[in-house]
């Protein structure tokens, strides 16, 4: 630990929203990956880490009485508000985490030094962990109408390198259709239902301007629609709003025209653009920041971001892709400009809510890898892991995770993993430990060989899946399709995100670890109980005492009472009234350090992860 | 903690000995009490021309007095009325139903009525100092607030029966006057004068509190649903009239002779178990809430009862009640 340092500092004040005016004296230390703060009192020990890489701004403050305070704002929406009491190490915390939190080739990234004590074999294997080519199989392809091509590797196209296009699709109508969408981003598979053949296809804006046009896309959509023989038409859906879908004309660019296309419905669905949910973000976190703001600024602040109108929008999207899927029974085409933003939040979760596949484990990572991963969302650019031009930084996949959230409030029981599992793969887009994130595209993976140099996230989230489990979780058939309610009042503000890191703000109790710790005490007694059974025929008499010492799992699993303090409940208290003393928290109520993406845990044997993985996996049937 | 209605002070600044050396003896020489009036210090002041008023300093000298305006009458019962109209427009969009949301206060006055009443529970658990709470009346947030600092102090409040109990001695004994505030709720264009959804903003508070320690309260969500259906219209006399001189002597009907008990009903062991919470503790500790934005939600089991299925929310408690029981 220690002979890690690049820098200690002390006489350091870790400042929040509650405890500004007594907070205690820690160290900082700042190490080649992370920065870690110590505060350490007689009777406590508490630490707090922040990845360099999730470190988005740092700013130097006023100077106060209590010194010179620096403010961290974090990629995953923790905001550190330092004091350091001397202003050279202010300088100096400030310069050195300027340099470390934005590296400027993909070979400094963590990914690259992350070593955790594993075999190559392992590692290997993590990396072929998930394989799209099961999910196609799942899905019945190849079959009679779709089939999986590497076409795409003669031309620089930034799709995967295996795709799915209709059997009834020459080579010709491909190539032809390539050179008529943006960067050559052909219609390709994202979804097949099979219950009635309407497949979700994705791909990028036609490059036709105000009239041109092109047999072989024309033809390669009458390829996707004669593919599903049981509808007359099918949807061409531009997420984009119109006005910005007619700007791209005068660019040369745009979209379907009905009357070129047979028996296409052309539909706008508006989701804006990357720079209006940049900014949309960016006030919203205002509003988190505010201190002590009534419930009107709150409210008002909401309302001003357009961050919920946002998250509707890409649902009623992913609604309305679902419900034309299964309802209509009629394949739909998906694009936005380039078809890496709005189309793969929209795509992926049209199949969350059709395939109850997608709401488990193995599910879900198959969905990141195949609509986000694959299919070519520039992670690198959208989450700014180097420094580079701050406009193409957009929280798309943010917004996507948080639509999975707002599922998860509304249909508790229908995904296999809870709300941790979903901020933890979002830490990781940003962390870089891994590499799955890495890089803008395929051919980029290939040339910073991540397979070979990196390891794969989803071995990781698998070994802990017991804190990523949803106890209320009623298995693979409980639901078929979702139909979330879209009403405004549907979408809650989600604080376990964005204001993921204040503590105060979230229900005292948590009920998820309760009920997690329920259903481990439950596994044990039955466990022990088999045990017991086995035992029985060779006793003579007399149970041993352990039989009798069981507490019912029906016993609330809380320990100790949970002592908590209130906090400030005036703008200004009367002198009479002081703030309650702060009582450390007794209990484990800190379960998770969301700050601490150590890379000190180490990890277990990776194959046998991989048979349990094997054996829980297998969809549940009731 | 006690609570009164406001001092008769008047426009003349009248003074009863009585009343100070009732306050008086409360306190121990050199101890010191709190007053929290629960209207701001403007209106209690103006109280004064129509004869009420507040304490005056020189006159109650260890009394410390505090104002903490909490919206009651009229004002209140148009927020209700907005908050549901917000609530049933289903063509609303959501920059719409934001500022709708905001532009009621609903949500304010919940913040407001926790904070209140954390106060009062801080001055007695942290300063161990006498709290005297009252209003003008002392019959509508007087009690909102005593009753909501009982249920955050003292864990017996928080038990099913402890919990009819605090209505029983609070709400009820305590001459909220039901009958005129719960009349025709939110969809009346009688727009009757002494209407207020006092109790419902205290059922709405005790709901929050739920959320936040959803260990610490015995009883469910379902209870608080019924409550504030029988407040408005009920098979029983437990929320008749106004008063407990009317229950006895004014109304026609002798409630206690005439009409079954609500508790009665509640408390027979089929009926008990659906109002149970399956993850209650006894937490024998203070219950403090966070009064942030962010900590409160609008309550959507009463707010969207009639407009947004229930069914994938009662399968997950259904799935909670499994697991707790370990079946």
């Amino acid at each position: 630990f220690h002979a890690l340092f690049m820098l200690q500092v002390e006489n350091v004040k870790l400042l929040d929203r509650y405890t500004n005016r007594k907070a205690a004296n820690g160290t900082l230390y700042l190490t080649a990956t992370h920065l870690i703060y110590v505060e350490a009192s007689a009777e406590i020990r508490k630490e707090t880490w922040i990845l360099h890489h999730h470190i988005a701004t740092v700013e130097k403050l006023p100077l106060t009485t209590a010194g010179y305070p620096l403010l961290i704002h974090c990629k995953n929406f923790h905001v550190a508000h330092f004091v350091i009491g001397q202003e050279r190490d202010s300088q100096e915390v400030y310069t050195s985490l300027l340099k470390l939190s934005q590296p400027v080739k993909p070979e400094e990234l963590y990914a690259f030094s992350y070593n955790p004590k594993m075999s190559k074999e392992n590692r290997e294997i993590g990396w072929k962990l998930i394989d799209l080519k099961v999910d196609y199989q799942r899905l019945g392809i190849p079959n009679d109408y779709w089939e999986i091509t590497d076409v795409n590797k003669d031309y620089e196209v930034i799709l995967a390198q295996k795709i799915v296009v209709p059997r009834a699709a020459s080579k010709t109508v491909v190539l032809g259709s390539s050179k008529f969408r943006s960067r050559g981003r052909i219609p390709v598979l994202s979804y097949l239902y099979k219950e009635n053949n309407a497949a979700i296809c994705r791909c990028s804006q036609p490059l036709s301007g105000f009239s041109a046009r092109c047999l072989e896309d024309e033809q390669m959509l009458q390829a996707i629609r004669e593919a599903n023989p049981g509808s007359p038409f099918m949807y061409v859906v531009d997420t984009r709003p119109k006005l910005n879908a007619m700007a791209n004309r005068a660019a040369g660019k745009g979209y379907e025209n009905e009357d070129n296309y047979e028996n296409i419905r052309f539909k706008f669905i508006g989701i804006e653009n990357i720079h209006v949910m940049r900014n949309s973000l960016q006030k919203l976190l205002e509003v988190c920041e505010m201190k002590s703001p009534s419930m009107s600024d709150f409210l008002t602040g909401l309302e001003n971001s357009g961050w919920l109108r946002h998250i509707k929008a890409v649902m009623d999207a992913g609604v309305f892709l679902a419900k034309a899927v299964k309802d209509e029974k009629a394949s739909v085409l998906v694009h936005c400009s380039d078809g890496w933003d709005r189309t793969a939040q929209v795509c992926s979760l049209a199949s969350l809510l059709l395939d109850p596949f997608y709401r488990t484990f193995k599910g879900f990572m198959i969905l990141i890898e195949k609509e986000w991963v694959a299919m070519g969302h520039k992670f690198s650019h959208r989450c700014g892991h180097l420094d580079g031009d701050p406009k193409e930084v957009s929280p798309v996949f943010t917004q996507f995770i948080e639509c999975v959230w707002q599922l998860l409030q509304q249909f508790p029981c229908a995904f296999e993993f809870n709300e941790r599992f979903l901020l933890e793969i979002h830490d990781h887009v940003y962390s870089c430990q891994f590499g799955n994130f890495l890089g803008t595209c395929h051919k980029e993976r290939e040339d910073l060989k991540i397979c070979e140099k990196t390891h794969s996230l989803w071995p990781f989230l698998l070994q802990k899946k017991q804190e990523f489990r949803n106890p209320l979780y009623r298995g693979f058939t409980a639901y078929k399709e979702l139909q979330p309610n879209t009403l405004p009042f549907s979408f809650q503000f989600w604080c376990g995100m964005y204001n993921r890191f204040d503590k105060g703000m979230h229900p005292k109790q948590r009920v998820l670890d309760h009920l997690l710790s329920c259903m481990s005490q439950k596994l044990k007694l039955e466990d022990n109980a088999s045990e017991l059974e086995n035992k029985l025929p060779f006793l003579d008499g007399a149970l041993p005492a352990e039989a009798c010492s069981f507490s019912k799992v029906g016993r609330a699993a809380s320990k100790t009472p949970m002592l908590n303090t209130p906090q400030d409940y005036e703008g200004e208290p009367p002198a009479a009234l002081s703030n309650g003393a702060s009582a450390p928290d007794t209990d484990g109520m800190d379960r998770d350090h969301p700050e601490n993406l150590s890379p000190h845990r180490g990890l277990h044997n990776l194959n046998d992860v991989l048979d349990a993985e094997a054996k829980d996996l297998k969809p549940r049937h009731h | 903690m006690l609570r009164s209605s406001q001092p008769l002070t008047g426009p003349n600044r009248k003074r009863c000995r009585e009343d100070e050396m009732l306050l008086g003896t409360l306190l121990d020489e050199g101890e010191r009490g709190f007053i929290i009036d629960t209207r701001s210090a403007q209106a209690a002041k103006q109280a004064r021309m129509t004869g009420g008023g507040t304490e005056p300093k020189s006159s109650y000298p260890q009394w410390r007095r505090l104002h903490r305006p909490l919206e009651r009458g009229r004002p209140l019962q148009e927020s209700f009325i907005k908050l549901v109209e917000a609530c049933n427009d289903t063509s609303i969009n959501m920059d719409r139903w934001l500022s709708r949301l905001e532009s009621c206060r609903w949500l304010s006055h919940v913040k407001a009525a926790l904070s209140t009443a954390c106060l009062a529970a801080q001055c007695l658990d942290r300063e161990e100092a006498k709290v005297l709470v009252h209003g003008a009346e002392g019959t509508d947030t007087t009690l909102l607030v005593t009753a909501l600092a009982q249920v955050i102090l003292d864990p017996s409040c928080r038990t099913l029966t402890g919990f009819q109990g605090l209505l029983e001695r609070e709400w009820i004994e305590g001459g909220h006057p039901f009958h005129l505030r719960c009349a025709r709720s939110a969809y009346s264009h009688a727009r009757l004068k002494q209407e207020a959804p006092l109790f419902l903003l205290f059922l709405d508070c005790v709901w929050q509190l739920s959320r936040q320690f959803p260990f610490s309260l015995e009883f469910s969500e379902r209870l608080l649903l019924t409550l504030f259906d029988n407040a408005y219209a009920s098979a029983y006399g437990t929320f008749l009239c106004n008063n407990e001189k009317e229950r006895r002597v004014g109304c026609l009907c002798k409630v206690k002779e005439n009409t079954h008990s609500l508790w009665a009903w509640l408390n027979q062991p089929g009926e008990k178990k659906k109002y149970l919470n399956p993850l209650y503790s006894h937490n024998a500790l203070v219950i403090w809430p966070s009064v942030e934005p962010q900590s409160i939600q609008l309550w959507q089991g009463l707010f969207f009862r009639w407009i947004r299925s229930s069914q994938y929310l009662d399968e997950a408690w259904a799935e909670i009640q499994r697991l707790v029981e370990g079946n």
